[in-house]
């Protein structure tokens, strides 16, 4: 599948997983800062409706490839992308593509709980769409309140702040204003949802609470996890893509990749023996 | 091959493997020892040797406890947690070969007290090979070397062959000879035990080759996958 030095063919992806329609496709993703590359020629499949761990030291383009599947990336002035991705077979960097309305169907949760601390939870989880301008055709009240409670229901905060749905944003602990936030990405419907080590900065029970939810929305949602716990990528994920300088290392099912990694890169990385 | 980044990570895994070859070390010197005394007909040295099984008992709860310390704290992944898993069930397996040399040693006393047998064909030449299969599989984890772990799973056949024929001849004498029925008894249980010391043998180097290249070659053929 993978290991041997260049020249070869990038790793994707394996095959077991060839039965699952691929939701994201990112062929020969470069993506750098002026001269500087970040992400280079990476090609992977992302299935649908199953978490994707990456994985990889600090700097290895993992955030750099996670903003590029939604073009967040391109908002960095002096950012460059070449390569393409697919959502659905349609390439998402296409001329016709509006980042704004991609962002809806692509969502992201960032390392930081990031509400809008002064705004209300009911306003927060609404930013999101009122900022796509996808309530301005005058939805009735009652249809509003659906659209809060199930974000927040699937966000699993419902029962916790059902009562206070008036309160600010920044009332609630760390690990609520971190579903909160996943809340507000949900509430636009997403098809993929985009994590950028959304539980860096939570107690373990928060974590908890974030990886039991990811399990749920896996059902619903195509899920990229960006994470430096690997036992976090270990005990959320489906498939698990390690990266190192940029380069797409080796990507397998999570079990297989951490019992038997097939590159020895991937075994130096992930039992410790690196730098 | 690169070091753990936590140097104190690398030492507890070293030890661990330091210990599981001093184990191993010890039911190695039993069995030969138990050999022997069957062999020499020395009943003093089948005591002296069945003392011996207390240190592997210890050894074995030592080597539990240092695993699930390893799994506890530094949660193990890949080459890591295959090693600890293997550590795990090495340790089994080390301390029923160490009970079974204990066992050897009971009939070589109780065999010492009678009368000798005439030499059965093949019971010496068990007792070697599965010393072999021992020295071997433990020289295969220490060098992780699955190839060598494969040769030895492949010799369990011949210690298999080797009881039947040990079994088949002791019941001939047994039905030709009612004063050889006690000795006959002692010496099948002989057979018995050495030969499931290739069966453990067998485990081990199992368990080395899912150390090395993590593929389970346990009942391979009986569940329908790959020949190992």
């Amino acid at each position: 599948m993978i290991a041997a030095p260049a020249p070869r063919a990038p790793p994707t992806t394996t095959a077991a997983d060839a039965t699952t329609p691929v939701k994201l496709a990112v062929r020969a993703l470069d993506a750098g800062f002026g001269a500087t590359p970040v992400v280079r020629q990476l090609t992977l499949d992302v299935p649908e409706r199953r978490v994707l761990a990456i994985i990889g030291p600090s700097g290895c383009g993992k955030s750099t490839l996670v903003r590029c599947l939604n073009r967040m990336h391109e908002l960095v002035p002096g950012a460059t992308v070449g390569g393409s991705v697919l959502l659905d077979d349609h390439d998402i960097y296409a001329r016709d593509v509006d980042p704004v309305l991609l962002r809806r169907r692509i969502g992201m949760v960032f390392q930081k709980p990031n509400p809008f601390p002064t705004m209300s939870i009911r306003e927060n989880v609404l930013a999101g769409l009122r900022l796509t301008g996808a309530l301005r055709g005058g939805r009735k009240q009652p249809a509003i309140d659906g659209i809060v409670e199930q974000a927040l229901t699937r966000a699993a905060l419902w029962d916790e702040v059902k009562d206070r749905l008036a309160a600010a944003g920044g009332s609630l602990s760390g690990g609520q204003q971190q579903r909160l936030c996943i809340a507000r990405a949900l509430a636009v419907e997403p098809e993929v949802l985009l994590m950028d080590e959304p539980c860096s900065a939570l107690d373990p029970i928060a974590t908890a609470r974030i990886e039991d939810l990811i399990h749920v929305l896996r059902e619903r949602y195509t899920i990229v996890l960006v994470t430096h716990n690997m036992q976090q990528a270990a005990r959320a994920s489906d498939l698990t893509a390690f990266l190192l300088h940029g380069e797409l290392i080796e990507c397998a099912p999570t079990e297989r990749l951490f019992t038997q990694p097939s590159d020895r890169r991937t075994e130096d990385y992930i039992t410790g023996k690196f730098g | 091959m690169p070091r753990h980044t936590d140097r104190e990570y690398e030492s507890e895994l070293r030890a661990l493997n330091d210990r599981l070859l001093k184990m191993a070390g010890r039911v190695e010197e039993m069995v030969a020892q138990a050999a022997r005394a069957l062999a020499e007909r020395d009943a003093e040295l089948a005591r002296t040797t069945i003392l011996l099984d207390e240190t592997v008992n210890t050894d074995e709860v030592e080597i539990d406890e240092a695993c699930q310390s390893i799994l506890a704290r530094r949660q193990p992944l890949a080459g890591d947690l295959r090693f600890i898993a293997c550590a795990l069930k090495m340790v089994t397996d080390l301390e029923r070969i160490g009970d079974i040399a204990v066992n050897l040693c009971e009939r070589a006393i109780e065999l010492a007290r009678e009368a000798a047998l005439s030499p059965i064909a093949g019971l010496g030449q068990m007792a070697a090979l599965v010393q072999e299969m021992l020295k071997d599989v433990m020289d295969a984890f220490n060098a992780r070397a699955a190839d060598r772990a494969r040769a030895v799973v492949r010799r369990d056949d011949l210690v298999d062959e080797l009881y039947h024929g040990v079994l088949r001849e002791l019941l001939a004498r047994m039905s030709q000879d009612a004063s050889a029925l006690q000795r006959g008894i002692h010496t099948l249980a002989v057979a018995k035990f050495l030969e499931r010391l290739g069966d453990h043998a067998t485990n081990l180097a199992e368990e080395v080759v899912f150390l090395v290249e993590g593929k389970d070659i346990r009942h391979a053929g009986k569940r329908g996958g790959p020949p190992a």
